[in-house]
């Protein structure tokens, strides 16, 4: 690892010496050409992407789902067996370049109604089938060459028991390794293809997901469970499979 | 585009047998106190083979926690994030429940928000440059000096916010106070000053023969590598790639700011450093602007609502260009009191998926280095 001798004064295009030819200058210094926010107009506008990619894609079911709110972030619903073809589109079909997967939350649905109230679906489109609730993982799509964005998908697992499964998108985007890990945990979302699920912030032998809706805190980690009646019984709550 | 990331698979095999390499378990007590952060290493000799990293130990499910809570009363929990820069978790915070509710901001709070958030990218900035040397073994003089300066513009804050540390200081459609008389003269003194320290800093720094041989050419990736990584902030614009939200898609009033993009060549460790001693220079620039433009007016939006704050149903993501990266928040909203989804997309922990790639092959000294120059804080990383 011997480095090169290189200058270190110049190693990075400073500004002191000579402003005028900065590298690091946007073309457009007050930004008026930077950012298209991609809710607005065609050709980045969901409903536009969702055409180009039923175009590419015949046999994927995507749907628009509209944001009721001001801030009008409008989305894509993925069926997760699509997920890993979409994604692969976006990223590498040159005037898509979404390359850059910012963040991807996952949500507790228990009562799909609420889902289809945040994601509203488009007239005559099928409101959300699962009765018992659903797991759903957002994905935010930035592209850093053209820089539009946010891209928001959404995909639903089919229920919130055995099979709330949803395909891993680490080998389309890397940045996709932690926060799966985190949705796993949290949430209990199994990440099909992920090279090394496991819980990330909470303990190994920990047995829930604390980010469901119907999670039941305990009341004391330290000591639980304790001999307390009070206690007990909510210990008896929180881990019934023991009983 | 990205022909093959297998080789940065995190289950390549090692070349020796398990039992033939050496494990080593940094931390959780990191002796580079960047927290309680975990690192199980594999040795072969001194060179990394395999690098997991442990999380959890700070983690109390802040997420949660601000489900449970109204929005209002999660403003005080996102200065606990990074620590080290409540003042940006604030702005980002405001920014997202600003965007649900679609809650105009008044002129003078914008610009108060740019002060405030660029004085924490110099505290944020300053601070790592200690804690970095403290990572090379130059424990205390380089530290001594940035805390220095970092309490100077601590005062500050603890003049407008009440607190050195802990401000909870923005509101939704503005900022909870005025800026108390004469603060805005204080901010151009420090500013005026912080040139000059930056000088003598870059002067103990960048020619210093240990820096160089600990940093350059230690822990560089891909530009495509990084982007598909999704590491954002100092560490992905070290690496040639110009990128930087206050740029490339201008929130709050950044657009008004003549200041540049600082870019690095290699994306090594030294350019990281680098990097952010350019991006405070660029920092005092804007911070220039805005004392100079600051206007009068009011400090929050006359409508802005404290009490029974309930935004319509729907979903914001927004996000910044925070000291270490793209801070973003993504809220979902069912129209009641409480969020329900509050999810922090944390520049820390996203920063640190790339860490056993830039490990592997090197000494077991370069990952305290290379770890370093991540910038995490680990209040943010385990939530």
């Amino acid at each position: 690892m011997s480095a090169p001798d290189r200058n270190p004064t110049d190693q990075i295009s400073t500004d002191r010496e000579s402003p005028d030819s900065h590298a690091g200058e946007l073309p457009s210094q007050s930004g008026e050409a930077g950012f298209t926010a991609l809710q607005s107009e065609a050709p980045d506008s969901p409903a536009a992407l969702l055409a180009r990619l039923r175009d590419a894609l015949p046999q994927a079911a995507i749907t628009l789902r509209s944001n009721p709110g001001p801030a009008a972030q409008h989305s894509l619903l993925v069926e997760p067996a699509d997920l890993t073809d979409v994604c692969r589109l976006l990223r590498d079909t040159p005037d898509l370049a979404f390359d850059f997967l910012s963040n991807v939350t996952g949500v507790d649905w228990p009562d799909p109604a609420k889902a289809d109230a945040v994601a509203v679906p488009a007239d005559g489109e099928a409101t959300t089938r699962t009765a018992g609730g659903f797991l759903e993982v957002i994905y935010h799509l930035y592209s850093t060459s053209r820089r539009v964005g946010p891209l928001v998908l959404r995909t639903r697992t089919a229920d919130r028991g055995d099979h709330a499964k949803i395909p891993s998108l680490v080998a389309i985007y890397r940045s996709a390794e932690f926060q799966e890990r985190e949705i796993f945990d949290l949430f209990g979302v199994e990440f099909t293809g992920h090279p090394d699920l496991r819980r990330i912030l909470m303990w190994d032998e920990f047995v829930d997901h604390p980010m469901r809706k119907d999670y039941v805190a305990p009341d004391d980690y330290q000591y639980e469970p304790t001999p307390h009646d009070a206690v007990l019984q909510k210990a008896k709550r929180h881990y019934p499979a023991q009983q | 585009m990205i022909s093959d990331l297998s080789r940065f698979s995190p289950s390549a095999a090692p070349a020796l047998d398990d039992d033939q390499l050496l494990h080593v378990s940094l931390g959780p007590q990191h002796p580079s106190t960047h927290g309680v952060f975990r690192m199980n290493v594999a040795l072969d000799g001194e060179t990394v083979v395999s690098l997991k990293p442990v999380f959890g130990y700070l983690h109390r499910n802040h997420e949660k926690i601000a489900e449970n809570a109204t929005y209002l009363s999660s403003m005080p929990y996102t200065d606990r994030l990074d620590y080290i820069c409540p003042l940006s978790n604030n702005w980002a915070y405001a920014q997202a429940v600003e965007k649900l509710a679609g809650i105009e901001v008044p002129e003078r709070a914008e610009y108060m928000r740019v002060i405030l958030a660029e004085l924490t990218r110099l505290i944020n900035h300053t601070a790592f440059a200690g804690f970095i040397l403290g990572d090379m073994g130059a424990w205390g003089s380089a530290l001594m000096y940035a805390f220095r300066e970092r309490e100077l513009i601590l005062d500050l804050f603890e003049d407008l916010t009440g607190a050195r540390m802990m401000a909870n200081f923005m509101r939704f459609g503005g900022c909870r106070n005025d800026l108390p008389a004469g603060w805005a003269g204080k901010v151009s003194a420090l500013v005026d000053g912080y040139g000059p320290f930056l000088d003598e800093m870059e002067d103990l720094l960048i020619g210093n023969e240990i820096l160089l041989s600990r940093t350059r050419d230690v822990g560089a990736l891909t530009k495509e590598v990084l982007i598909n990584g999704g590491i954002t902030g100092p560490m992905l614009r070290a690496a040639g790639v110009n990128y930087d939200i206050r740029k490339v898609e201008p929130y709050g009033i950044y657009q008004r700011f003549d200041f540049r993009i600082p870019l690095g060549e290699t994306g090594d460790c030294y350019d990281r450093i680098m990097i952010r001693f350019l991006e405070m220079r660029e920092s005092i620039k804007i911070l220039r602007q805005a004392l100079d433009q600051l206007p009068d007016g009011p400090f929050v939006h006359p409508k802005a609502k404290i009490r029974n704050f309930k935004p319509p149903v729907g979903e914001a993501y927004a996000r910044i260009e925070g000291p270490k990266g793209e801070l973003g928040f993504h809220l979902i909203s069912d129209g009641s009191a409480n969020p329900y989804r509050y999810r922090v997309r944390p520049p820390s922990f996203i920063n640190l998926t790339l860490l056993e790639d830039m490990c592997l092959g090197l000494d077991l000294a370069d990952v305290v280095v290379i770890l370093g120059s991540i910038d995490i804080v680990l209040g943010e990383v385990d939530r």
